[in-house]
Protein backbone atom coordinates (compact mmCIF):
# COMPACT_ATOMS: atom_id res chain seq x y z
CA UNK A 1 0.00 0.00 0.00
CA UNK A 2 1.37 3.61 -0.98
CA UNK A 3 2.25 5.68 1.47
CA UNK A 4 -0.22 8.91 2.19
CA UNK A 5 3.24 10.67 2.09
CA UNK A 6 3.94 9.59 -1.48
CA UNK A 7 0.09 9.91 -2.42
CA UNK A 8 0.35 13.32 -1.37
CA UNK A 9 3.89 13.78 -3.13
CA UNK A 10 2.14 12.21 -5.91
CA UNK A 11 -0.57 14.69 -6.66
CA UNK A 12 2.24 17.68 -6.70
CA UNK A 13 3.93 15.81 -9.60
CA UNK A 14 0.65 15.03 -11.70
CA UNK A 15 -0.25 18.62 -11.10
CA UNK A 16 3.62 20.02 -12.25
CA UNK A 17 3.24 17.78 -14.98
CA UNK A 18 0.55 19.79 -16.15
CA UNK A 19 2.20 23.41 -15.40
CA UNK A 20 5.77 22.89 -15.59
CA UNK A 21 6.18 25.34 -18.35
CA UNK A 22 4.90 28.40 -16.43
CA UNK A 23 7.64 27.47 -14.32
CA UNK A 24 10.66 27.65 -16.80
CA UNK A 25 11.51 30.78 -16.75
CA UNK A 26 11.56 31.73 -13.15
CA UNK A 27 13.63 28.17 -12.36
CA UNK A 28 15.86 27.71 -15.05
CA UNK A 29 16.59 31.13 -17.57
CA UNK A 30 16.47 33.90 -14.63
CA UNK A 31 19.28 32.08 -12.38
CA UNK A 32 21.52 32.46 -15.36
CA UNK A 33 20.33 35.73 -16.50
CA UNK A 34 21.95 36.86 -13.00
CA UNK A 35 24.76 34.70 -13.29
CA UNK A 36 24.86 36.42 -16.79
CA UNK A 37 24.68 39.80 -16.35
CA UNK A 38 25.88 40.61 -12.81
CA UNK A 39 28.20 37.93 -13.14
CA UNK A 40 30.10 38.88 -15.96
CA UNK A 41 28.31 42.67 -16.33
CA UNK A 42 29.64 43.81 -13.21
CA UNK A 43 32.21 41.28 -12.64
CA UNK A 44 34.33 43.43 -15.24
CA UNK A 45 34.91 46.18 -12.32
CA UNK A 46 35.58 43.82 -9.86
CA UNK A 47 37.88 41.71 -11.56
CA UNK A 48 38.93 38.85 -8.66
CA UNK A 49 37.26 38.22 -5.22
CA UNK A 50 39.15 35.58 -2.71
CA UNK A 51 41.29 34.44 -5.23
CA UNK A 52 39.00 33.75 -7.93
CA UNK A 53 36.76 35.71 -10.84
CA UNK A 54 33.69 37.46 -9.79
CA UNK A 55 31.31 35.49 -12.08
CA UNK A 56 32.95 32.12 -10.55
CA UNK A 57 32.53 33.76 -6.63
CA UNK A 58 28.90 34.63 -7.10
CA UNK A 59 28.15 31.23 -8.58
CA UNK A 60 27.32 29.41 -5.23
CA UNK A 61 25.58 32.23 -4.41
CA UNK A 62 22.78 32.32 -6.93
CA UNK A 63 22.46 28.82 -6.80
CA UNK A 64 21.36 29.05 -3.29
CA UNK A 65 19.32 31.74 -3.97
CA UNK A 66 17.50 30.41 -6.66
CA UNK A 67 16.52 27.66 -4.21
CA UNK A 68 15.39 29.91 -1.56
CA UNK A 69 13.45 32.20 -4.40
CA UNK A 70 11.68 29.02 -5.36
CA UNK A 71 11.40 27.80 -1.97
CA UNK A 72 9.94 30.91 -0.39
CA UNK A 73 7.60 31.67 -3.83
CA UNK A 74 5.81 28.22 -4.29
CA UNK A 75 5.22 28.42 -0.63
CA UNK A 76 2.66 31.44 -0.66
CA UNK A 77 0.08 31.26 -3.29
CA UNK A 78 -0.42 27.85 -4.02
CA UNK A 79 -0.32 27.23 -0.06
CA UNK A 80 -2.77 29.41 1.00
CA UNK A 81 -5.17 28.95 -2.49
CA UNK A 82 -5.04 24.72 -0.67
CA UNK A 83 -6.60 26.31 2.43
CA UNK A 84 -8.97 29.37 0.50
CA UNK A 85 -9.45 28.84 -2.89
CA UNK A 86 -9.56 25.18 -4.43
CA UNK A 87 -9.60 24.04 -1.14
CA UNK A 88 -7.88 20.72 -1.75
CA UNK A 89 -6.19 20.65 1.79
CA UNK A 90 -9.95 20.27 2.87
CA UNK A 91 -10.19 17.60 0.55
CA UNK A 92 -7.09 15.84 1.27
CA UNK A 93 -7.80 16.06 5.02
CA UNK A 94 -11.16 14.63 4.75
CA UNK A 95 -9.07 11.32 3.91
CA UNK A 96 -6.64 8.63 5.30
CA UNK A 97 -3.90 11.55 5.21
CA UNK A 98 -2.80 13.07 8.69
CA UNK A 99 -1.34 16.80 8.75
CA UNK A 100 2.19 15.53 8.74
CA UNK A 101 1.84 13.30 5.79
CA UNK A 102 0.17 16.95 4.43
CA UNK A 103 3.40 18.39 4.99
CA UNK A 104 5.94 16.20 4.04
CA UNK A 105 4.49 15.13 0.74
CA UNK A 106 4.53 18.91 0.05
CA UNK A 107 8.19 19.58 0.93
CA UNK A 108 9.41 16.60 -0.79
CA UNK A 109 7.73 17.97 -4.07
CA UNK A 110 9.14 21.52 -3.49
CA UNK A 111 13.29 19.74 -3.11
CA UNK A 112 12.31 17.90 -5.81
CA UNK A 113 11.39 20.64 -8.04
CA UNK A 114 14.60 23.04 -6.45
CA UNK A 115 16.71 19.64 -6.85
CA UNK A 116 15.42 20.21 -10.53
CA UNK A 117 15.95 23.92 -11.63
CA UNK A 118 20.24 23.24 -8.91
CA UNK A 119 20.89 20.31 -11.65
CA UNK A 120 20.22 22.29 -14.59
CA UNK A 121 22.09 25.30 -13.17
CA UNK A 122 24.97 22.81 -12.16
CA UNK A 123 25.13 21.65 -15.84
CA UNK A 124 25.43 24.99 -17.77
CA UNK A 125 27.76 26.37 -15.43
CA UNK A 126 30.39 23.28 -14.91
CA UNK A 127 31.61 23.61 -18.48
CA UNK A 128 32.28 27.48 -18.01
CA UNK A 129 34.31 26.52 -14.63
CA UNK A 130 31.92 27.52 -12.57
CA UNK A 131 32.95 24.99 -10.23
CA UNK A 132 36.37 24.24 -8.57
CA UNK A 133 36.27 21.53 -6.80
CA UNK A 134 34.59 17.84 -6.73
CA UNK A 135 32.78 19.06 -3.28
CA UNK A 136 30.20 21.10 -6.03
CA UNK A 137 28.27 17.92 -5.45
CA UNK A 138 27.43 18.58 -1.72
CA UNK A 139 25.40 22.13 -3.11
CA UNK A 140 22.43 19.77 -3.91
CA UNK A 141 22.34 19.02 -0.40
CA UNK A 142 22.93 22.30 1.03
CA UNK A 143 19.82 23.52 -1.49
CA UNK A 144 17.57 21.07 -0.21
CA UNK A 145 18.00 21.60 3.72
CA UNK A 146 17.28 25.48 2.48
CA UNK A 147 14.79 24.38 0.67
CA UNK A 148 12.50 23.19 3.51
CA UNK A 149 14.21 25.60 6.14
CA UNK A 150 12.60 28.13 3.58
CA UNK A 151 9.11 26.31 2.58
CA UNK A 152 8.48 24.84 6.27
CA UNK A 153 8.51 28.26 7.88
CA UNK A 154 6.66 29.94 4.27
CA UNK A 155 4.21 27.77 4.36
CA UNK A 156 3.19 27.42 7.91
CA UNK A 157 2.87 31.85 7.40
CA UNK A 158 0.83 31.09 4.42
CA UNK A 159 -1.76 28.39 6.69
CA UNK A 160 -2.16 31.51 9.00
CA UNK A 161 -3.09 34.59 6.83
CA UNK A 162 -6.83 35.47 5.67
CA UNK A 163 -5.43 37.59 2.55
CA UNK A 164 -2.39 37.52 0.07
CA UNK A 165 -1.91 41.14 0.31
CA UNK A 166 0.39 40.29 3.31
CA UNK A 167 2.67 37.97 0.57
CA UNK A 168 3.69 41.58 -0.90
CA UNK A 169 5.12 42.60 2.54
CA UNK A 170 6.87 38.86 2.90
CA UNK A 171 8.53 39.62 -1.15
CA UNK A 172 9.35 43.66 0.07
CA UNK A 173 10.69 43.02 3.67
CA UNK A 174 11.88 39.34 3.48
CA UNK A 175 12.32 37.94 0.85
CA UNK A 176 14.42 41.16 -1.44
CA UNK A 177 16.64 42.00 1.37
CA UNK A 178 17.23 38.82 2.39
CA UNK A 179 18.72 38.41 -1.20
CA UNK A 180 20.51 41.15 -0.72
CA UNK A 181 22.34 40.95 2.20
CA UNK A 182 23.14 37.47 2.56
CA UNK A 183 26.65 37.56 0.39
CA UNK A 184 25.08 36.07 -2.62
CA UNK A 185 26.20 39.12 -4.29
CA UNK A 186 29.48 40.62 -2.30
CA UNK A 187 31.11 39.58 1.11
CA UNK A 188 28.81 40.43 3.94
CA UNK A 189 31.35 41.69 6.03
CA UNK A 190 31.19 44.73 3.39
CA UNK A 191 28.01 45.61 5.44
CA UNK A 192 29.37 46.36 8.88
CA UNK A 193 27.27 45.70 12.28
CA UNK A 194 23.89 45.39 9.20
CA UNK A 195 25.71 42.14 8.88
CA UNK A 196 23.69 40.60 11.69
CA UNK A 197 20.45 40.52 9.12
CA UNK A 198 22.49 38.50 7.29
CA UNK A 199 22.90 35.87 10.32
CA UNK A 200 19.05 35.76 10.64
CA UNK A 201 18.94 34.54 7.00
CA UNK A 202 18.76 30.86 6.14
CA UNK A 203 20.14 32.02 2.95
CA UNK A 204 23.36 33.42 4.22
CA UNK A 205 24.16 30.17 6.06
CA UNK A 206 23.39 28.12 2.70
CA UNK A 207 25.38 30.66 0.63
CA UNK A 208 28.97 30.47 2.60
CA UNK A 209 28.12 26.17 2.81
CA UNK A 210 27.73 26.26 -0.84
CA UNK A 211 30.74 28.38 -1.49
CA UNK A 212 32.70 25.88 0.74
CA UNK A 213 31.41 23.54 -1.12
CA UNK A 214 32.28 24.74 -4.74
CA UNK A 215 35.48 27.00 -4.16
CA UNK A 216 36.74 25.71 -0.75
CA UNK A 217 36.54 29.14 0.71
CA UNK A 218 37.11 28.96 4.98
CA UNK A 219 33.31 29.46 5.99
CA UNK A 220 33.15 32.02 8.33
CA UNK A 221 31.37 29.96 11.87
CA UNK A 222 32.52 26.32 11.74
CA UNK A 223 30.39 24.35 9.36
CA UNK A 224 28.23 22.73 12.03
CA UNK A 225 26.94 26.08 13.19
CA UNK A 226 25.66 26.83 9.74
CA UNK A 227 24.20 23.24 9.27
CA UNK A 228 22.38 24.23 13.35
CA UNK A 229 21.04 27.14 11.90
CA UNK A 230 19.75 26.02 8.87
CA UNK A 231 17.93 22.81 10.96
CA UNK A 232 16.13 25.59 13.42
CA UNK A 233 14.83 26.95 10.66
CA UNK A 234 13.46 22.94 9.61
CA UNK A 235 12.26 22.10 13.22
CA UNK A 236 11.02 25.13 14.15
CA UNK A 237 8.75 25.87 10.68
CA UNK A 238 7.74 22.08 10.74
CA UNK A 239 6.35 23.25 14.19
CA UNK A 240 4.53 26.25 12.75
CA UNK A 241 3.27 24.57 9.83
CA UNK A 242 2.05 22.03 11.91
CA UNK A 243 0.19 23.98 14.47
CA UNK A 244 -1.23 26.27 11.19
CA UNK A 245 -2.67 23.17 9.48
CA UNK A 246 -3.79 22.01 12.52
CA UNK A 247 -6.17 25.11 13.18
CA UNK A 248 -6.82 25.48 9.61
CA UNK A 249 -7.81 22.24 9.11
CA UNK A 250 -9.76 20.99 12.31
CA UNK A 251 -12.22 23.88 12.94
CA UNK B 1 -28.66 -5.02 15.79
CA UNK B 2 -24.81 -4.73 15.02
CA UNK B 3 -23.05 -2.32 16.10
CA UNK B 4 -24.01 1.61 15.00
CA UNK B 5 -21.91 3.46 12.63
CA UNK B 6 -22.41 6.77 14.42
CA UNK B 7 -23.12 7.58 17.84
CA UNK B 8 -23.33 10.12 19.74
CA UNK B 9 -24.24 11.32 23.59
CA UNK B 10 -24.31 15.35 24.68
CA UNK B 11 -22.35 16.06 21.50
CA UNK B 12 -21.08 19.58 21.78
CA UNK B 13 -19.48 22.15 19.83
CA UNK B 14 -18.44 25.31 21.07
CA UNK B 15 -16.69 28.76 19.08
CA UNK B 16 -15.61 30.90 21.51
CA UNK B 17 -18.91 31.57 23.33
CA UNK B 18 -20.79 30.39 20.62
CA UNK B 19 -22.70 27.19 20.83
CA UNK B 20 -22.93 25.77 17.32
CA UNK B 21 -24.13 22.14 18.42
CA UNK B 22 -25.92 22.09 22.24
CA UNK B 23 -25.92 18.23 23.27
CA UNK B 24 -27.13 16.31 20.58
CA UNK B 25 -27.50 12.52 20.94
CA UNK B 26 -27.78 10.18 17.91
CA UNK B 27 -27.39 6.97 16.39
CA UNK B 28 -27.45 5.79 13.17
CA UNK B 29 -27.16 2.09 12.22
CA UNK B 30 -25.35 0.19 9.58
CA UNK B 31 -27.73 0.34 5.77
CA UNK B 32 -29.62 3.50 6.99
CA UNK B 33 -29.85 6.47 5.30
CA UNK B 34 -29.90 9.51 7.65
CA UNK B 35 -31.12 12.76 7.45
CA UNK B 36 -29.88 15.87 9.13
CA UNK B 37 -32.93 19.34 8.22
CA UNK B 38 -32.86 22.06 9.60
CA UNK B 39 -32.43 25.60 8.52
CA UNK B 40 -28.74 27.84 8.22
CA UNK B 41 -27.20 27.92 11.16
CA UNK B 42 -28.77 24.97 13.08
CA UNK B 43 -25.50 23.13 13.30
CA UNK B 44 -25.58 20.39 10.72
CA UNK B 45 -22.40 21.09 9.12
CA UNK B 46 -20.87 21.24 12.44
CA UNK B 47 -21.90 18.11 13.50
CA UNK B 48 -21.20 16.71 9.89
CA UNK B 49 -17.74 18.01 10.47
CA UNK B 50 -17.63 16.36 13.45
CA UNK B 51 -18.68 12.95 12.14
CA UNK B 52 -16.03 13.99 9.52
CA UNK B 53 -13.13 13.50 11.90
CA UNK B 54 -11.67 16.73 10.78
CA UNK B 55 -13.24 18.80 13.75
CA UNK B 56 -12.93 18.12 17.24
CA UNK B 57 -15.94 17.79 19.48
CA UNK B 58 -15.94 20.51 22.44
CA UNK B 59 -17.51 17.80 24.92
CA UNK B 60 -19.63 14.60 24.75
CA UNK B 61 -19.06 11.35 23.17
CA UNK B 62 -18.55 10.66 19.93
CA UNK B 63 -17.93 7.16 18.61
CA UNK B 64 -17.63 6.83 14.56
CA UNK B 65 -17.59 2.95 13.15
CA UNK B 66 -16.86 1.98 16.86
CA UNK B 67 -13.74 4.27 17.13
CA UNK B 68 -12.93 7.54 19.00
CA UNK B 69 -12.22 10.55 16.18
CA UNK B 70 -10.36 12.33 18.28
CA UNK B 71 -7.08 9.61 18.92
CA UNK B 72 -7.63 7.49 15.60
CA UNK B 73 -8.81 10.24 13.06
CA UNK B 74 -7.13 9.15 10.57
CA UNK B 75 -8.14 5.34 10.59
CA UNK B 76 -11.87 6.32 11.04
CA UNK B 77 -11.47 8.80 7.90
CA UNK B 78 -9.89 6.19 5.42
CA UNK B 79 -13.11 4.44 6.06
CA UNK B 80 -14.95 7.24 5.24
CA UNK B 81 -16.90 9.30 1.62
CA UNK B 82 -17.41 12.97 2.39
CA UNK B 83 -18.74 15.51 0.17
CA UNK B 84 -18.54 18.66 1.36
CA UNK B 85 -20.83 21.33 0.72
CA UNK B 86 -18.21 23.29 -0.88
CA UNK B 87 -16.87 21.61 -3.86
CA UNK B 88 -13.23 20.94 -3.24
CA UNK B 89 -11.94 19.42 -6.33
CA UNK B 90 -8.79 20.10 -8.10
CA UNK B 91 -9.25 22.72 -10.67
CA UNK B 92 -5.51 21.85 -12.47
CA UNK B 93 -6.31 17.97 -12.69
CA UNK B 94 -8.87 16.23 -15.30
CA UNK B 95 -11.90 14.30 -14.59
CA UNK B 96 -10.06 11.18 -14.29
CA UNK B 97 -6.90 12.75 -12.57
CA UNK B 98 -9.14 13.87 -9.93
CA UNK B 99 -10.52 10.33 -9.18
CA UNK B 100 -7.36 8.79 -9.10
CA UNK B 101 -5.41 11.27 -7.03
CA UNK B 102 -8.06 10.78 -4.30
CA UNK B 103 -8.06 7.06 -4.31
CA UNK B 104 -4.13 7.14 -4.01
CA UNK B 105 -4.59 9.41 -0.66
CA UNK B 106 -6.65 5.92 0.48
CA UNK B 107 -3.38 3.16 -1.02
CA UNK B 108 -5.19 2.34 -3.64
CA UNK B 109 -2.27 1.00 -6.16
CA UNK B 110 -2.09 2.66 -9.52
CA UNK B 111 -3.57 -0.01 -11.34
CA UNK B 112 -6.11 -0.29 -8.65
CA UNK B 113 -6.85 3.34 -8.79
CA UNK B 114 -7.87 3.87 -12.40
CA UNK B 115 -9.79 0.67 -12.20
CA UNK B 116 -11.73 2.59 -10.02
CA UNK B 117 -11.73 5.61 -11.37
CA UNK B 118 -13.64 3.93 -14.90
CA UNK B 119 -15.99 2.38 -12.58
CA UNK B 120 -16.88 5.42 -10.99
CA UNK B 121 -16.91 7.90 -14.05
CA UNK B 122 -19.96 5.06 -15.41
CA UNK B 123 -21.20 5.43 -12.26
CA UNK B 124 -21.41 9.42 -12.41
CA UNK B 125 -22.36 9.13 -15.69
CA UNK B 126 -18.90 10.87 -16.57
CA UNK B 127 -17.14 9.08 -19.04
CA UNK B 128 -17.46 11.09 -21.70
CA UNK B 129 -15.83 13.80 -19.71
CA UNK B 130 -12.96 12.07 -17.92
CA UNK B 131 -10.16 13.87 -20.12
CA UNK B 132 -11.89 17.44 -19.35
CA UNK B 133 -10.63 20.03 -16.74
CA UNK B 134 -12.93 20.41 -14.09
CA UNK B 135 -13.56 24.15 -14.71
CA UNK B 136 -16.52 23.94 -17.75
CA UNK B 137 -18.08 20.69 -16.11
CA UNK B 138 -21.24 21.74 -15.07
CA UNK B 139 -22.32 22.25 -11.00
CA UNK B 140 -24.67 19.07 -11.39
CA UNK B 141 -21.38 17.53 -13.09
CA UNK B 142 -19.23 18.87 -10.55
CA UNK B 143 -21.28 17.72 -8.01
CA UNK B 144 -21.49 14.11 -9.41
CA UNK B 145 -17.84 13.89 -9.30
CA UNK B 146 -17.36 14.74 -5.89
CA UNK B 147 -19.97 12.02 -5.20
CA UNK B 148 -17.98 9.68 -7.24
CA UNK B 149 -15.41 10.86 -5.79
CA UNK B 150 -16.29 10.21 -2.15
CA UNK B 151 -17.16 6.56 -3.28
CA UNK B 152 -12.66 5.85 -4.06
CA UNK B 153 -12.69 3.95 -0.81
CA UNK B 154 -15.62 2.00 -0.81
CA UNK B 155 -16.43 3.65 2.25
CA UNK B 156 -18.96 2.15 5.10
CA UNK B 157 -19.97 5.11 5.66
CA UNK B 158 -20.73 7.89 2.99
CA UNK B 159 -21.36 11.45 4.13
CA UNK B 160 -22.94 13.99 1.75
CA UNK B 161 -23.05 17.92 3.10
CA UNK B 162 -26.34 19.45 1.29
CA UNK B 163 -25.82 17.54 -1.87
CA UNK B 164 -28.19 19.15 -4.32
CA UNK B 165 -27.83 22.92 -3.12
CA UNK B 166 -28.03 25.78 -6.04
CA UNK B 167 -28.64 22.65 -8.99
CA UNK B 168 -31.53 22.65 -11.22
CA UNK B 169 -34.44 20.33 -11.16
CA UNK B 170 -32.87 18.10 -13.76
CA UNK B 171 -29.59 17.27 -12.01
CA UNK B 172 -31.05 17.36 -8.89
CA UNK B 173 -32.77 14.38 -9.96
CA UNK B 174 -30.34 12.46 -11.28
CA UNK B 175 -28.05 12.74 -8.27
CA UNK B 176 -30.83 11.56 -6.25
CA UNK B 177 -31.20 8.42 -8.50
CA UNK B 178 -27.72 7.84 -8.03
CA UNK B 179 -27.72 7.96 -4.22
CA UNK B 180 -30.73 5.87 -4.41
CA UNK B 181 -28.44 3.21 -5.93
CA UNK B 182 -26.16 3.49 -3.19
CA UNK B 183 -28.67 3.26 -0.86
CA UNK B 184 -30.12 0.10 -2.66
CA UNK B 185 -26.26 -1.12 -2.32
CA UNK B 186 -26.55 -1.16 0.91
CA UNK B 187 -24.19 2.01 1.67
CA UNK B 188 -24.96 4.06 4.99
CA UNK B 189 -25.81 7.49 3.88
CA UNK B 190 -25.79 10.36 6.04
CA UNK B 191 -26.85 13.91 4.40
CA UNK B 192 -28.09 17.58 5.76
CA UNK B 193 -30.13 19.03 3.51
CA UNK B 194 -33.27 22.03 3.72
CA UNK B 195 -35.03 20.37 1.03
CA UNK B 196 -37.91 18.77 2.15
CA UNK B 197 -38.43 17.02 -0.88
CA UNK B 198 -34.63 15.35 -0.99
CA UNK B 199 -35.72 14.33 3.22
CA UNK B 200 -38.67 12.60 1.68
CA UNK B 201 -36.99 11.05 -1.15
CA UNK B 202 -33.62 9.51 0.28
CA UNK B 203 -33.70 9.38 4.23
CA UNK B 204 -34.81 6.26 6.35
CA UNK B 205 -35.06 8.83 9.02
CA UNK B 206 -34.03 12.18 10.26
CA UNK B 207 -33.92 14.84 12.79
CA UNK B 208 -34.72 18.36 12.56
CA UNK B 209 -32.03 20.11 14.13
CA UNK B 210 -32.92 24.22 14.89
CA UNK B 211 -30.42 26.08 17.11
CA UNK B 212 -27.62 23.47 17.98
CA UNK B 213 -30.69 20.98 19.23
CA UNK B 214 -32.72 18.06 18.29
CA UNK B 215 -36.22 19.52 18.11
CA UNK B 216 -37.52 15.90 16.21
CA UNK B 217 -36.35 12.19 15.26
CA UNK B 218 -38.20 9.77 12.86
CA UNK B 219 -38.94 8.55 9.58
CA UNK B 220 -40.65 11.33 7.15
CA UNK B 221 -44.21 9.55 7.71
CA UNK B 222 -43.70 9.70 11.62
CA UNK B 223 -42.93 12.88 12.02
CA UNK B 224 -45.75 14.34 9.79
CA UNK B 225 -47.47 12.14 11.70
CA UNK B 226 -46.10 13.94 14.54
CA UNK B 227 -46.30 17.31 14.04
CA UNK B 228 -48.62 18.26 11.28
CA UNK B 229 -52.11 16.76 9.88
CA UNK B 230 -52.44 14.62 7.14
CA UNK B 231 -53.90 17.08 5.19
CA UNK B 232 -53.44 20.53 4.54
CA UNK B 233 -55.68 23.46 3.22
CA UNK B 234 -54.31 26.47 1.29
CA UNK B 235 -56.95 28.85 1.62
CA UNK B 236 -56.46 32.51 -0.63
CA UNK B 237 -58.58 35.61 -0.43
CA UNK B 238 -57.71 38.51 -2.46
CA UNK B 239 -57.33 40.29 0.87
CA UNK B 240 -54.51 42.31 2.16
CA UNK B 241 -55.17 41.51 6.02
CA UNK B 242 -55.20 37.28 6.38
CA UNK B 243 -55.09 37.42 10.57
CA UNK B 244 -58.50 38.59 11.04
CA UNK B 245 -59.95 35.73 9.66
CA UNK B 246 -58.35 33.21 11.79
CA UNK B 247 -60.93 33.71 14.44
CA UNK B 248 -63.61 33.10 11.81
CA UNK B 249 -62.28 29.76 11.16
CA UNK B 250 -61.97 28.69 15.33
CA UNK B 251 -62.43 24.76 15.43
CA UNK B 252 -61.89 24.27 11.58
CA UNK B 253 -59.01 21.45 11.22
CA UNK B 254 -57.11 21.22 13.96
CA UNK B 255 -54.48 24.42 13.52
CA UNK B 256 -54.94 27.93 11.06
CA UNK B 257 -51.75 29.47 10.01
CA UNK B 258 -51.67 32.51 8.82
CA UNK B 259 -49.40 33.64 6.16
CA UNK B 260 -48.63 37.15 4.24
CA UNK B 261 -50.44 35.39 1.14
CA UNK B 262 -52.73 32.53 1.97
CA UNK B 263 -54.17 30.75 4.87
CA UNK B 264 -53.18 27.51 5.96
CA UNK B 265 -55.83 24.54 7.77
CA UNK B 266 -54.19 22.12 9.20
CA UNK B 267 -57.05 19.21 9.01
CA UNK B 268 -57.30 15.32 9.06
CA UNK B 269 -59.92 15.77 6.35
CA UNK B 270 -58.99 18.64 3.87
CA UNK B 271 -62.55 18.41 1.92
CA UNK B 272 -64.54 18.04 5.05
CA UNK B 273 -62.93 21.60 6.31
CA UNK B 274 -63.51 23.36 3.04
CA UNK B 275 -67.07 22.19 3.56
CA UNK B 276 -67.06 23.83 6.90
CA UNK B 277 -65.13 27.07 5.35
CA UNK B 278 -68.15 27.39 2.76
CA UNK B 279 -70.25 27.01 5.80
CA UNK B 280 -69.29 29.61 7.28
CA UNK B 281 -70.05 32.20 4.49
CA UNK B 282 -66.09 32.33 3.46
CA UNK B 283 -65.96 33.18 -0.04
CA UNK B 284 -62.08 32.00 -0.84
CA UNK B 285 -60.72 33.26 -4.39
CA UNK B 286 -58.61 29.82 -4.52
CA UNK B 287 -58.85 26.69 -2.17
CA UNK B 288 -56.26 24.15 -2.89
CA UNK B 289 -56.39 20.95 -0.52
CA UNK B 290 -52.98 18.76 0.03
CA UNK B 291 -51.30 16.25 1.77
CA UNK B 292 -49.06 17.22 4.69
CA UNK B 293 -45.56 16.96 3.82
CA UNK B 294 -42.33 17.40 5.63
CA UNK B 295 -42.02 21.49 4.81
CA UNK B 296 -44.85 21.81 7.26
CA UNK B 297 -43.42 19.79 9.92
CA UNK B 298 -40.25 21.82 9.64
CA UNK B 299 -41.72 25.19 9.22
CA UNK B 300 -43.89 24.28 12.47
CA UNK B 301 -40.75 23.05 14.30
CA UNK B 302 -38.37 25.82 13.36
CA UNK B 303 -40.52 28.86 12.89
CA UNK B 304 -40.82 30.98 9.86
CA UNK B 305 -38.62 34.29 10.88
CA UNK B 306 -35.77 34.34 8.47
CA UNK B 307 -32.56 32.97 10.41
CA UNK B 308 -30.11 34.72 8.69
Amino acid sequence: MASATYAVFERYMVLYKRLWRASLFSSFALPLLFLASIGLGVGQYVGELGGVSYAQWIVPGVLASTAFQMALGESTYPVLGSFKWDRSAHAMYATRVSIWDMLRGWLLYLVVRVQIAVAVFLLVVWPFGGLASPWALVTPLVAAVLTVAVAAPVTAFAASIEHDSYFALLFRFVMIPATLFSGVFFPVEQLGWLRVLAYVSPLWHAVVLCRWATLGEVTPWPAWAHVAVLGAFVVGGLWWARVAFARRLRD
Amino acid sequence: MAEPLIQARGLVKRFGDFTAVDGIDLEVAPGEAFGFLGPNGAGKSSTMRMISCVSMPSAGELRILGRDPRVEGPAIRARLGVCPQLDNLDPDLNVRENLTTYARYFGLSRAQARAKAEELLEFAQLTEKASSLVEPLSGGMKRRLTIARAMVNDPDLVLLDEPTTGLDPQARHLLWERLFRLKQRGVTLVLTTHYMDEAEQLCDRLVVMDRGRIVAEGSPRQLIEAYSSPEVVELRFGLDELAGLVPLLQGVGERVDPLPDRLLLYAKDGDAAVNEVHRRGLTPSSVLVRRSSLEDVFLHLTGRTLVD
